[in-house]
């Protein structure tokens, strides 16, 4: 096991060498540059800017000294929020994110399983057909429709909760829910399905036979063979989490990673930008392994595969 | 010759037993009908409207949903359903000129992995899953905000991020393929790769590739709304379902109506497509469970 684990920390070093080349070119080559918009920079101080910024040198020399910098862990200094690093910007605005991932994920969890389970258990009656009917709308709708309805509904006509904003626990509510829905709609579908094959095995039958309650065969014995689906799809949902996030992000105004990177793509501050793909990319990849590990803890036929 | 004419006997009847089974499911038939009307409405748009989806009458203002207007009138006093249906337009070509890419790309890439195997297979797979971990999202809104925003830079983003999954499906398609008689025959009579590639392997993985690109058209769809949303796909004065539920939500507290209505739109759309999809998947590959 910890040999794998080494294996694929070690495959992360070429994918984010590629990623950092990719991304490097790719917006160095773009029309436009982050000193464009600003009114009024004289060619001395734009001069002094770009010397700086280390952006004078040749563009092979300012990639190979990105790289320099990368290999420390440094990200460079933000071209736009002079006053903090990108290192600095990404620690300051991540935990909220991640908070609000958290929250998403966990109401995800809470609703998807007990949906799925429920639907479960009564294959093909109204208590399978009405929640997963839910589910297929919480799929189908956007989460960009679903946040501003629910503002709409429990904000402006209600006033139950605020419109948006990022201090006290009445705001975590919103946001968390708009985000963790879909994924919530997607975890029910895999939890009935995991479940149903389940519980159609022997082994449940066994469980039965002993005259265990249903309660228990069905959360000791079912669950975790029927979580399989679950864990194999919570590696890739964090991805899909996190570019969710840039959308509920800038609805409910949350001064997150999300909304940081768009505002930062918006003013072309190219360190911003490249720190924020290369961090997402290592998340990314450090949640697949992670879901792996998962997966193998649950299905010992997987370790040993 | 006996083999090749075998092979399309038995696709026949493949295709008559799905199009049985996909009659029988109530929910995907209304959908593909909900989803017929659509492309009909927007391919006719331009001659059943009677407004114009950008002229604007400033004195009427935002107007509720009433006897002129049906589905009322923005702040600028234009025609609400008219947008809408600009916007489907809009929002369905995105739809299928993206899928059209993703799909030429994926499925080129996937059958030419498939069938040359060995090493050539194995460098072209890993990429594919090295392009895989990439926040893609991140890279769609790079191009967008640096190379302009214009639709068909639009198409090519969201189908360069679409066609992995694709590619991964017709690969295993075609390795399974690739080991059954009647390729071994066309081999034996001598045929060119190429010709085997397209005549005999990529007509024989349609039915899969056909499924998951009606997945992938409502998920394109979502793509653009989300880039529109965030002012990064199409741009005004012209319409999209995406770019209408953006101005929606600026004004939802006066006028919910132009928020409500795009929205329903987009989510009948996208639910079809996921119906449409999910019956073609359970005709065309009846092995596969739902899940």
């Amino acid at each position: 096991m910890a040999q794998f684990i080494f294996k694929r920390l070690l495959q992360f070093v070429p994918v984010l060498f590629i990623i950092a080349t990719l991304t490097f070119f790719l917006i160095r080559l773009a029309p436009g540059g982050p000193f464009d918009a600003e009114k009024a920079v004289s060619p001395v101080a734009r001069q002094r800017l770009e010397a700086y910024y280390n952006m004078n040198a040749p563009l092979y020399r300012q990639y190979i000294d990105y790289l320099a910098g990368l290999v420390h862990g440094d990200l460079g200094p933000s071209f736009k929020k002079e006053s903090r690093t990108v290192n600095e910007w990404i620690a300051l605005r991540f935990p909220v994110s991640l908070e609000l991932g958290a929250y998403a994920i966990l109401v995800a969890l809470c609703l998807g399983l007990a949906a799925g389970v429920f639907a479960s258990l009564r294959p093909n009656t109204l208590a399978d057909y009405a929640p997963m009917s839910l589910a297929m709308v919480g799929i189908c709708v956007p989460n960009f429709v679903l946040g501003p309805l629910l503002v709409l509904v429990f904000s402006l006509k209600l006033g139950w909760l605020p419109v948006s904003g990022w201090s006290g626990p009445a705001d975590r509510l919103l946001p968390s829910l708009t985000l963790g829905a879909g994924y919530a709609a997607y975890i029910a579908r895999l939890t009935r399905g995991g479940m149903l094959e389940v519980l159609a095995q022997d082994f449940i039958r066994t469980a039965r036979a002993k005259g265990l309650s249903e309660t228990r065969v069905v959360l000791r014995h079912a669950l975790r063979g029927g979580l399989q689906p679950v864990v194999a799809f919570l590696g890739p949902a964090m991805a899909g989490l996190l570019s969710g996030s840039f959308v509920v992000e800038t609805i409910f105004q949350v001064p997150g990673l999300g909304s940081e990177f768009v505002q930062a793509a918006f003013n072309r501050d190219y360190t911003m930008i490249m720190g924020t793909v290369l961090f997402y990319a290592a998340l990314i990849m450090a949640f697949n392994l992670v879901a792996d590990v998962a997966q193998a803890w649950l299905d010992p036929r997987l370790r040993h595969g | 010759m006996g083999k090749e004419t075998a092979g399309t006997e038995k696709g026949t009847s493949l295709w008559k037993d799905a199009w049985r089974r996909l009659r029988k499911n109530r929910l995907a038939v209304d959908a593909a009908v909900v989803l017929a009307c659509m492309v009909v409405l927007a391919i006719a748009t331009p001659w059943i409207t009677p407004y114009s989806y950008e002229a604007q009458d400033l004195e009427l203002g935002a107007a509720k949903p009433g006897a002129p207007h049906w589905l009322g009138t923005d702040r600028l006093g234009r025609d609400l359903l008219t947008r809408i249906l600009y916007g489907g337009r809009v929002s369905l070509m995105v739809g299928f000129a993206a899928t059209a890419v993703s799909l030429l790309v994926g499925v080129l890439y996937g059958a030419i992995a498939g069938f040359l195997g060995g090493r050539i297979d194995s460098v072209m797979m890993r990429t594919v899953d090295i392009l895989y971990t990439l926040p893609f999202t991140l890279f769609v809104i790079i191009l967008m905000v640096f190379f302009g925003r214009n639709i068909v830079l639009l198409f090519v983003a969201i189908g360069a991020v679409q066609w992995l999954t694709m590619a991964r499906i017709v690969r295993a398609q075609v390795m399974s393929l690739t080991q059954k008689e009647f390729v071994e025959a066309t081999i034996a009579m001598g045929l060119t790769r190429r010709r085997i590639l397209l005549k005999h392997l990529i007509p024989n993985a349609l039915g899969p590739i056909i499924v998951y690109t009606t997945l992938t058209i409502p998920n394109v769809m979502l793509i653009e709304a989300f880039l529109s949303f965030l002012g990064l796909g199409v741009q005004p004065p012209m319409s999209s379902w995406g770019l209408l539920i953006k101005e929606g939500v600026e004004t939802m507290e006066e006028y919910p109506w132009l928020l409500i209505f795009p929205s329903i739109a987009l989510s009948i759309t996208l639910f079809s497509l996921n119906f449409l999809g999910d019956g073609l998947r359970d005709a065309l590959d009846p092995r596969v469970a739902r899940d």
